[in-house]
């Protein structure tokens, strides 16, 4: 008879990021591990008492440079929940209103001993620019229009709950590639788990050279995107970062990349709709779609604070292994 | 790793059966019968053994008695030194625990960090009129005031030695074995 060494068996995973900056600097493990502990801390969310002493004594800084709703109170729940101290400071209440440089910030923040910086920032790559500056873990919640990688594995969390897998998906992706950071970490994440991912926008608002990111193919027309699609991902029109050249109305862009229950018929019948929200209803969802029965959007909200537990864990568990 | 100098087998699976069926007799006759009574196995082996202890207790009572587990990753007091090197398991209690007389069943019992913790957890949870704790194995060396009150082998060990509860595909419990590693001081003298 073969035996089995249950005791030994508890899987030696270790996650070796001290940040937590792209989904392109993680592995296919580092995601499979994150997803694995969400899908625990899921559990936790769903309790009377909705907290577990394990980052007991450590605090968290949310620093947010732009507007948020869903990522910055889905970090705070996320920290309360695993007992860490978390404060959140905003532009509008800090001294980058009176002139102070992100570095400055960052490092005077660092003298008040955090153990990680949860931060949104409007400059790409702002995030590397700080770890290289700052010893505490660092967490991107999104930058400029490089990732958003919490946004990103939350959706792969709720395809992975809906379809038991990744891998072989259809995944089309509708809108404004360009400027969005939620598609570049889905393309990054989902095509190293193995999910085809399509394209489809305005040719104006679709990066040059993005199926080279891996397994990408770009479509001429919304129509050829979502056939046959497993998820119809639509991205909102990012109107604060465009110019007002990339596209005449947002009626002709509803008409061409809006989903509505009409074109969603083309994706398969048990298709799943998402969106990152928040949602401009009539612009690139119609609101038919967006409460209907093949939405997940509030699935994917709910996701983001399991998926934020994990991470926060991770890069602590991280810090002790030092 | 330290070389296994010998291999023991404190019990097999008759000696497992015998001592499983022991314990849901103590357990009933404890709670004068099943009622209010719960089981919550520990990850991962006192999950399995929790499943095992619900059916010999169905098969002398003809009831079935609710049963659950609960993952204490979240809850380890070593979380600096052990963390990176668990994954976080799932706990799975779909009933109240508010009033309830909780048996929360564990394979080997040693410091009793593991059952304080559990302890954390299941107060997380609501709050039980009782626990108890039913081990398959308690081995000494207590670092917290913890006490089983169901124990399927009482074994006298050293801190040198490990104790192990092997389960069968169907994850029942088949063997427990003690072993003793050549420590230290062995391996400078040889």
């Amino acid at each position: 008879m073969k035996l089995f060494w249950k005791n030994r068996e508890i899987k030696k995973m270790k996650f070796r990021h001290k940040h937590i900056l792209a989904l392109r600097d993680l592995s296919k493990e580092d995601m499979e591990l994150l997803l694995e502990t969400a899908e625990s801390m899921r559990e936790i969310n769903s309790r009377d008492i909705k907290k577990v002493p394990t980052l007991r004594g450590r605090t968290i800084i949310n620093l947010f440079y732009e507007s948020s709703t869903r990522t910055r109170t889905s970090f705070e729940i996320a920290g309360k929940r695993l007992s860490a101290d978390t404060i959140n400071i905003s532009p509008s209440t800090s001294s980058a209103t009176k002139g102070e440089t992100l570095a400055d910030t960052a490092l005077n923040l660092q003298a008040m001993k955090p153990d990680i910086v949860v931060m949104r920032h409007a400059v790409s790559g702002s995030h590397y620019f700080l770890s290289n500056k700052l010893n505490c873990s660092i967490i991107n919640a999104g930058d400029g229009a490089h990732e958003h990688p919490s946004q990103g594995l939350l959706d792969m969390l709720t395809i992975k709950d809906r379809f038991g897998r990744l891998d072989g998906l259809k995944v089309a992706i509708v809108g404004d590639i360009t400027h969005s950071r939620v598609a570049r970490s889905n393309i990054q994440g989902l095509t190293r788990m193995g999910s085809h991912v399509y394209l489809a926008g305005p040719p104006t608002m679709m990066p040059p050279g993005v199926e080279k990111l891996g397994n990408v193919t770009v479509c001429s027309s919304m129509t050829e995107a979502i056939s046959d699609a497993d998820v119809v991902m639509m991205l909102r029109i990012q109107q604060e970062r465009q110019g007002k050249t990339l596209m005449p109305t947002t009626r002709e862009y509803c008409r061409y990349f809006g989903l509505n229950p009409e074109n969603l018929k083309l994706a398969r019948p048990d298709a799943m709709v998402m969106h990152p929200g928040p949602i401009n209803r009539g612009v690139e969802l119609s609101s038919c779609v967006a409460d209907g029965d093949q939405s997940h959007v509030l699935k994917q909200v709910e996701n983001g604070v399991a998926v934020r537990m994990a991470m926060l864990y991770h890069v602590c568990s991280e810090e002790c292994a030092e | 790793m330290p070389e296994i100098k010998s291999r023991t087998t404190i019990l097999d699976k008759n000696g497992i059966r015998r001592a499983l069926t022991r314990i849901a007799h103590e357990i009933l006759e404890k709670n004068k019968g099943l009622a209010d009574v719960v089981l919550v196995g520990i990850q991962s082996g006192g999950v399995h053994l929790a499943r095992e202890l619900s059916v010999c207790i169905e098969s002398i009572e003809n009831e079935q008695v609710p049963t659950g587990s609960v993952d204490i990753t979240l809850y380890r007091d070593d979380f600096k030194t052990h963390a990176p090197y668990r994954s976080v398991g799932k706990s799975d209690i779909p009933f109240s625990l508010e009033g309830k007389r909780v048996v929360l069943v564990d394979d080997v019992l040693y410091t009793g960090r593991t059952i304080r913790a559990a302890m954390d957890a299941l107060i997380d949870y609501g709050r039980p009129a009782r626990v108890q704790l039913a081990v398959l194995v308690d081995r000494g060396h207590r670092e917290l005031p913890i006490r089983a009150d169901f124990v399927g082998r009482n074994v006298p060990t050293s801190r040198m030695e490990s104790v192990e509860v092997n389960f069968d595909e169907q994850d029942k419990a088949v063997e427990v074995i003690l072993e003793k590693q050549g420590d230290k001081k062995d391996e400078v003298q040889a």
